[in-house]
């Protein structure tokens, strides 16, 4: 069996599997559940300055999609809205009991020194075994220029995470939020700050949808609502693809990342390590299914680095991130085309109308003795991949690759290119 | 019925819990789950399969939306009986076994009970969801108040014309009525359907007017515009064998008529032994409805093998899970009393039964001497060859289903409007 035990940056779990700051974590109770169900680590909800912060009711919105519940999730809910002393007293009991589970705790207190220095040494005390800085919620803190009203302004993210290095021994792991143009300025200027790691996303700002007899946005709050905080499985390429960017990154290289956004199984976390995360977050698909999938998680992801020959997670880690290249280093004079598989066919026809109506006119319906038939027109075919993901049976339709004859050629050679050496247009 | 004597042997809440819904409606939730099984495919196979030409997916579409009313539109607009065809059609050799989830997987979408959803929705609502034309000034007599007639009735009335259906029976519905296991039709749901679908105004009833009886071709003729006649089959088949007119050996649909209109159905008696001889959906009904009336001993004697049988494998399961005994290839040569009881000799063994019913098929008989015996001739537009005369449904040539019937009418209805606006 695949040995699944991580060190990320110098926290060490049974496994690469942790939940997020969020409400699962949010107290003992949970989060002693959790690490009975098997969880490596958890990022305990964040803590703040007393008083507590006052949450509302009612606090999720969602998406069901095709008759899926929560394709897509959104909250409203705060930081933790419990007195910091209960919080940090937990922490320590449970990180005492669970020596062996990594224990981060999330934090977000006003932006300037004394504050951030303050809260540091008490949770120092804990025996926690390191900081998760919260620069990424996007309601309610933000607001009172925290969460994400710091995570937007690359300087702010420098500045905190500097301070914290100062103030603490403990690993600093810095939240990075997905609502900004280029994630690697977040990125970058935590790592200039001293950042042992960072982990992403948080939640993307959002309105879940309009409840059209109130008319107002969800979750509503007495007639009203307001904007949340984005994820579930919904979320998980725009993190994927924020993730291998930092990752690529030349000055972020070696940095460690923890990927986070609409992981709910052991194949999105495979997805995520791939593309360079060291650990993995998790809280939607618990908050949907409960602690317990952390078992199918576990040993799915073991059974498939068995399966590939992979002992341990670094085996992996990163490995399609030098697959993940600019547009213009792609090989156009590659060409794929579909095949539909006869005998797999059902004759639903989906190829057609989505090929016929909104692509390359290149599948053809056809009867033959009466009998549906679909047929690519291999002249035609673009090999857009669209008629392969909108057809319904597994590997009816796959796509061949088809030679060519011509050497590789990217956009960066092309003769079309205007910046090209090869430009020969007019 | 039958023999007073027989103990009841079933509570009268056995019963009533015996003849309920065969299959509740999906619920909210269901029905989503079911509609988002559906691949929305293009030029779908269930539509072809259907032989009114309901655009299923379309419908399915608008329950996973939310947008029932579209749904319902849509099905009631090429089906105005889509509420029946929802609880009677044979879906598993229709549409379900055409739907593409059948080739992928053995378990079509659940398309009857889709349709059922979104027709029931329909008819719970105040408005009648269809407008009628401008009023044309003509009038058409629609003898037969059963799927045919009323498809018919409600395609003309939609169309501006006025319509008068006559029926030979106290009530209209046809075999929806009266011919149809009552737990198909639960909650009076025939009469119900002719009520929301006469809603749209336009259509008068008269009863117990029976054409070649009490009502002429001839006088409907002067009287009207045109006439549909869709009468269905009133006569039933004969085994032609010795016994068949002894006491206690009746016509199945005779037996399933009477069972439809008890009010307390735990006020029949039926003996403990029952035989039905037959092989279609009305031996079915009529074995099932004995059984569950609570005769000991229900066997269907049928011919021939499992595969001959006009009524599907579903049909047959259902019959059979509900405790009837399906003997095949058991073709009766001669029936006799055995004490106070009736034995059925076949080939292959004999049987002992207090009850005997046939259903071995009805017939067309020619509506007392108005048209010859055998099914009424009619060309590509339901026309006989008496101008201005049209037919449709079971008395015609063709498949005798509710859902045949339902499309004859409909097109009918639309060959009638043209042949008074030609």
């Amino acid at each position: 069996m695949a040995d699944l035990t991580t060190h990320f940056a110098g926290i060490k779990s049974p496994n690469p599997f942790w939940l997020a700051s969020a409400p699962p974590t949010d107290k003992a109770y949970n989060v002693e559940r959790a690490f009975r169900a098997g969880w490596g680590g958890v990022v305990w909800k964040t803590l703040g300055d007393d008083p507590p912060v006052v949450n509302v009711s009612s606090r999720y919105g969602a998406i069901a999609y095709g008759g899926t519940r929560i394709a897509g999730f959104n909250n409203i809910e705060l930081i933790t809205d419990r007195p910091l002393a209960i919080n940090l007293q937990e922490i320590t009991e449970v990180k005492r009991k669970w020596s062996d589970r990594a224990m981060v705790v999330s934090l977000m207190v006003p932006c300037d020194e004394a504050s951030w220095q303050k809260i540091l040494q008490q949770v120092e005390q804990t025996g926690a075994d390191g900081v998760e800085l919260n620069f990424g919620c996007p309601h309610g803190m933000s607001e009172r220029g925290m969460g994400a009203a710091v995570g937007q302004v690359p300087e702010y993210v420098e500045m905190v995470t500097r301070w914290c290095k100062q103030h603490s021994r403990m690993p600093v792991i810095v939240k990075l939020t997905p609502n900004v143009t280029d994630i690697v300025k977040a990125a970058t200027a935590a790592k200039s700050g001293g950042a042992d790691a960072v982990s992403l996303i948080n939640t993307i700002t959002s309105i879940t949808s309009v409840d059209l007899d109130l008319m107002a946005p969800t979750p509503t709050v007495d007639g009203k609502g307001t904007h949340g905080g984005y994820c579930g499985p919904a979320v998980k390429p725009i993190a994927l693809r924020m993730v291998a960017e930092i990752a690529r990154d030349g000055f972020m290289r070696g940095t460690p990342i923890s990927g986070i956004g609409g992981i709910a199984s052991w194949r999105d976390a495979a997805e995520f390590i791939a593309l360079g995360a060291g650990t993995v977050q998790v809280c939607t698909a618990a908050m949907h299914h409960g602690f317990r999938i952390v078992d199918d998680m576990i040993i799915g992801l073991s059974n498939w680095m068995d399966g590939k020959g992979y002992r341990r997670i670094k085996d992996f880690q990163g490995a399609a991130v030098p697959n993940f290249v600019h547009w213009d280093d792609l090989n156009l004079n590659y060409k794929s085309i579909a095949a539909i598989n006869p005998s797999l066919c059902i004759k639903c026809g989906k190829c057609y109308a989505a090929c016929e109506d909104t692509s390359h006119q290149a599948i053809a319906a056809l009867r033959e003795n009466g009998a549906r038939q679909y047929r690519v027109i291999d002249e035609e075919c673009v090999g857009c991949n669209l008629c392969a993901h909108v057809c319904p049976v597994d590997d009816c339709i796959t796509m061949i690759s088809y030679p060519t004859g011509k050497e590789r050629l990217t956009w960066k050679e092309h003769p079309n290119n205007p910046s090209s050496p090869n430009f020969t247009h007019g | 019925m039958a023999d007073a004597a027989a103990p009841l042997t079933l509570s009268k809440d056995q019963i009533i819990a015996n003849f309920a819904d065969a299959h509740p409606k999906l619920g909210a939730a269901q029905a989503v789950v079911a509609a988002n099984r559906c691949y929305f495919c293009y030029d779908a196979p269930c539509i072809e399969a259907c032989p009114t030409e309901i655009d299923i997916p379309a419908f399915i579409r608008g329950i996973a939306t939310g947008n029932i009313a579209g749904a319902a539109y849509k099905i009631l607009d090429a089906n105005i009986l889509g509420g029946s065809c929802a609880r009677v059609c044979p879906t598993e050799i229709l549409c379900e076994r055409a739907c593409v989830r059948t080739a992928e997987c053995g378990e079509p979408v659940d398309i009857g009970a889709l349709q059922r959803v979104a027709t029931d929705w329909q008819m719970a609502q105040p408005l009648h969801p269809f407008s009628r034309a401008p009023a044309t000034g003509k009038s058409i007599a629609v003898i037969g108040a059963g799927p045919a007639g009323l498809s018919c009735a409600h395609g003309l009335a939609r169309l501006g014309h006025d319509v008068t259906v006559y029926d030979a029976k106290p009530k209209p519905g046809g075999l929806n009525e009266y011919g149809i296991a009552a737990y198909k039709m639960a909650d009076d749901f025939a009469a119900r359907e002719v009520e929301f679908l006469t809603a749209i105004g336009g259509i008068s009833f008269a009863y117990q007017q029976r054409l070649g009886d009490n009502l002429h071709l001839k006088e409907l003729q002067a009287k009207f515009d045109a006439v549909f006649i869709a009468i269905g089959l009133a006569g039933t088949n004969r085994l032609g064998i010795a016994g068949e007119d002894l006491p206690c050996v009746r016509n199945a649909v005779d037996f399933i008529a009477e069972l439809r209109q008890a009010a307390d159905k735990s006020a029949l008696h039926v003996p403990a032994r029952v035989i039905v001889i037959g092989g279609g959906n009305t031996a079915i009904d009529a074995a099932t409805q004995a059984k569950l009336l609570g005769a000991d001993e229900v066997t269907m004697l049928y011919r021939r093998g499992p595969k001959h049988m006009s009524a599907t494998a579903d049909e047959q399961a259902w019959a059979q899970t509900h405790g009837v005994n399906i003997r095949f290839w058991a073709k009766p040569l001669q029936i006799q009393p055995a004490g106070s009881a009736l034995s059925v000799i076949c080939e292959n063994g004999t049987f002992t039964a207090d009850l005997v019913l046939k259903a071995i098929g009805q017939l067309f008989t020619g509506a007392g001497g108005e048209f010859a015996a055998g099914r009424i001739a009619v060309d590509a537009v339901y026309s006989t060859q008496i101008p201005g005369v049209f037919a449709g449904g079971d008395c015609t040539p063709g498949i005798d289903l509710t859902v045949h019937a339902v499309q004859d009418g409909k097109l009918a209805a639309r060959a009638i409007d043209a042949f008074l606006k030609a």
